[in-house]
């Protein structure tokens, strides 16, 4: 009976890498799969647009990976692939989309939101300051407030 | 009074932006090849494997390009726009069977309607990449240079095809 267990617990750590789907090597060149993994991270897959093409299982991404692999046996460089894409799927392949007219709210607009927004609020900061008043103390609030806080040290 | 003015129409501003970026379309993605020579390919065609179908022979001609396949829901939406666009004779519409399988791609035709003269067999998917397709069904509109001058994302509609398609089709032919 336990060893029937032991068998069965032993077969399911055997079938593991069979259901798990382990992504299959990219080439069998280490030096252009690497390569790959490089350039792939920095392209988007146009079908699932969060991914990146090495992420992405969609078939178009398969397809470009393809492509991409092919281009990297024929020995074109990073700058020649990234055209060849950009020339079919536009600067939203990319990840860092390069500056041009079109992009320049894009990279502009955080900096200028954060100028836009410390602005505001060394205005305000400014602002409150100027309205900020020293209340005087009398004796007797003086007095009612050690009374008070001796009181709130008493308690439980 | 005033000291909400200012928050407000920030908050409008947003508003507004936000409400801009919920009506773009993230599939539609403008296209670098529009403006530019349709790529060039010669495929084996689908009803006469012994065929090749390339763009080369619609020199002079405007033509629309379709990128399909009979795993595609999107085109089995559109496919009733295609035929009643082939119908009426405004301009013929060339399909671009997109990784697809034959026998399955020959059923899905001889069952709804065949809207093309020919259709091209892009097995691999290579042409589509050309094309910078990513999803189909997928359309070009190419002008007698076979220049590309017009991408849809997407299946065409009855709507579309009137007023952009039609159109541009009339005013490339009187080019």
């Amino acid at each position: 009976m336990n060893i029937k267990w032991i068998a069965l617990i032993g077969l399911l750590f055997l079938s593991g890498p069979v259901w798990a789907g382990e992504a299959r090597p990219l080439t069998d060149d280490p030096a252009s799969e690497a390569r790959l993994k490089h350039l792939a991270v920095e392209l988007r897959c146009l079908v699932c647009q969060n991914q990146t093409l090495a992420d992405s299982n969609a078939p178009l991404a398969e397809d470009l990976r393809r492509e991409v692999r092919e281009m990297i046996a024929k020995n074109m460089s990073d700058q020649e692939i990234i055209e060849f894409l950009t020339a079919r799927y536009g600067d939203f392949v990319l990840y860092r989309p390069p500056l041009k007219a079109s992009t320049t709210l894009l990279w502009v607009g955080p900096f200028l939101l954060v100028i836009v927004g410390a602005t505001a609020l060394i205005i305000t900061l400014r602002r409150r300051a100027g309205k900020v008043v020293d209340v005087p103390v009398t004796e007797d609030e003086h007095r009612r407030v050690e009374q008070l806080l001796a009181e709130g040290g008493k308690r439980p | 009074m005033n000291r909400f003015l200012l928050p407000l129409s920030i908050f409008i501003v947003v508003l507004v932006f936000l409400g801009i970026g919920l009506k773009l379309n993230p599939r539609e993605i403008p296209s670098p090849l529009v403006g530019k020579a349709a790529p060039d390919f010669s495929q084996p065609q689908l009803l006469e494997p012994t065929k090749v179908f390339s763009p080369a022979d619609m020199k002079g001609k405007v033509w629309l390009l379709n990128f399909w396949a009979s795993w595609c829901s999107g085109c089995k939406t559109e496919h009733p726009v295609l035929m009643d666009l082939a119908k009426s004779g405004e301009v013929p519409i060339y399909g671009m069977d997109y990784k697809d399988q034959r026998d399955e791609a020959m059923t899905w035709l001889s069952r709804w309607g065949n809207p093309y003269p020919v259709v091209g067999v892009d097995d691999a998917g290579r042409v589509g990449i050309n094309y910078g397709v990513y999803g189909v069904p997928e359309t070009y509109v190419i002008d007698k240079q076979g220049v590309i001058q017009y991408k849809q994302i997407g299946p065409l509609d009855p709507e579309t095809v009137e007023k952009k398609i039609i159109p541009l089709v009339k005013q490339l032919e009187a080019q």
